[in-house]
């Protein structure tokens, strides 16, 4: 949720990776939720499932090297906005061995 | 006799358990566990039966995961376990300690954390942070890791810990201050005429001696030691064993003068089994003489590895001592060494072995 009462709040949409729903069953790849940051939208997905913020997100704090969020077909930050209705797509890297 | 017994096996692919009766003749095989993460230690607590595993993936970084239920089910957590914010992130958990009603984790880069509530929250135990070495600790081949955490069985402000490659340390006082205990173990890496430094040696594995607190022993990038005041001195004890170069070091679970190493061939000739023949090595006087124990082990064209906390021993009379290879198999005995047979194979490499007796 925005900590500013100024900023106007709407719902968003996360689309959340398949491996990521491995760590927190129950969870949906699709989630609407109040978010006009994506830093807030991360907040209200944590406050959904406890921990996922940490799977997301280091303690810099910063989204994780080998996690990739896009909005509007850009790499975003935790402090990139977010309009109404956008969808915020949230992928692993490819990488492993 | 106990209903069975559990070898916990942390792999660079998830967690396995492999189980047994107390005769520890047959072993099941179950697993991966831990959603394919990398699971550097996973530990059991005969207390209350769970069972942690600390790990850290590259994606969703570090959590230590739980089972209440024998390794049917895993809840994973890391709130708490972080450094301040501006700070390097934490990697990976590296390492499990429990004592009493505490958990105790160490991270990368290397950091202690401690748990009051079963691994549900954590909070920092700070002072190891605030030692003025702290700035100069250079990370080792694996990085700058706390891997072993070793508490006094009698008094919860005493713990060693040990970083690779900044040496030991201790506490006295639950963790506020620290000290480096490394007087006697070489840094043969550093300039001539500067090997016996204060502190930046590589250990690789430290473990106390049963029922005598001050008795340390360590397996070192640099030699075998055995300390017995508490790690204010170490004295080398590798005369008779094929190298001075090893990770594991197992100690016996009654007996402080037996110890269980696995020796590899040295840091710059592949790190594998001499010769290429697997073989534990066993002390019954705290290191003063050593025999090989072979038999049932691979005895030619073996080129596997054994990391730092990938060999463990189990509770039972006669103790059964475990150990996983860089390769991807187990091997047990159900002898204190005698004899040894492989009880799982193909695995992912595996990071760490540890045992519990479920009554």
């Amino acid at each position: 949720m925005s900590n500013n009462p100024a900023r106007s709040v709407h719902h968003v949409i996360a689309r959340l990776p398949g491996v990521l729903i491995d760590l927190f069953p129950g969870a949906p790849r699709r989630v609407e939720l109040p978010a006009s940051t994506v830093k807030e939208m991360i907040d209200g997905l944590d406050a959904l499932w406890p921990g996922m913020r940490d799977r997301m997100c280091d303690s810099r704090p910063a989204i994780r090297r080998h996690m990739n969020v896009f909005v509007d077909g850009e790499k975003a930050t935790l402090e990139t906005g977010l309009a109404p209705g956008t969808e915020v797509f949230i992928l692993t890297a490819i990488s492993g061995g | 006799m106990p209903e069975k017994i559990l070898v916990l096996i942390g792999t660079k692919k998830g967690a396995f358990i492999a189980e047994s009766d107390g005769k520890r003749g047959s072993w099941k095989l179950r697993g991966p566990f831990c959603e394919h993460w990398p699971m550097n230690h996973v530990v059991g607590d005969p207390e209350t039966g769970a069972i942690y595993g600390a790990g850290g993936n590259e994606w969703f970084g570090p959590a230590v995961w739980k089972s209440d239920d024998l390794g049917q089910t895993w809840t994973h957590s890391s709130e708490g376990l972080a450094y301040a914010a501006g700070d390097e992130p934490i990697k990976a958990v590296w390492s499990l300690a429990k004592r009493n009603g505490s958990l105790y984790a160490g991270v990368q880069p290397a950091g202690l954390f401690r748990s009051d509530d079963g691994g549900a929250t954590w909070s920092h135990i700070e002072g190891l942070q605030h030692h003025p070495s702290r700035k100069d600790w250079n990370p080792g081949g694996a990085g700058l890791i706390l891997h072993s955490i070793v508490t006094h069985p009698a008094d919860e402000e005493q713990i060693w810990v040990g970083i690779s490659s900044a040496g030991v340390f201790y506490t006295w006082d639950g963790g506020k201050t620290w000290e480096p205990r490394n007087r006697g173990t070489r840094a043969d890496f550093l300039p001539e005429g500067q090997n016996y430094p204060e502190f930046g040696q590589c250990v690789h594995c430290l473990v106390m001696a049963p029922g005598k607190p001050d008795r340390l022993y360590q397996q070192n990038h640099c030699g075998m030691y055995r300390s017995d005041d508490g790690g204010k001195n170490w004295q080398s004890i590798e005369k008779g064993l094929p190298s001075t170069f090893g990770f594991p070091a197992a100690t016996h679970p009654r007996d402080p003068d037996t110890l269980f190493l696995l020796p590899l061939n040295g840091d710059s000739a592949g790190r594998y089994v001499p010769d290429a023949k697997a073989a534990v090595w066993k002390t019954e006087d705290a290191g003063a003489t050593w025999l090989d124990e072979r038999k049932g082990l691979p005895q030619e064209n073996c080129y596997a590895g054994v990391l730092r906390q990938a060999m463990a021993t189990d509770s039972l009379e006669p103790a059964g001592v475990y150990f996983g290879t860089s390769g991807g198999s187990l091997f047990a005995s159900a002898n204190e060494g005698e004899n040894w047979s492989e009880i799982a194979q193909h695995l992912p490499t595996i990071l760490s072995v540890e045992t519990m007796v479920v009554e």
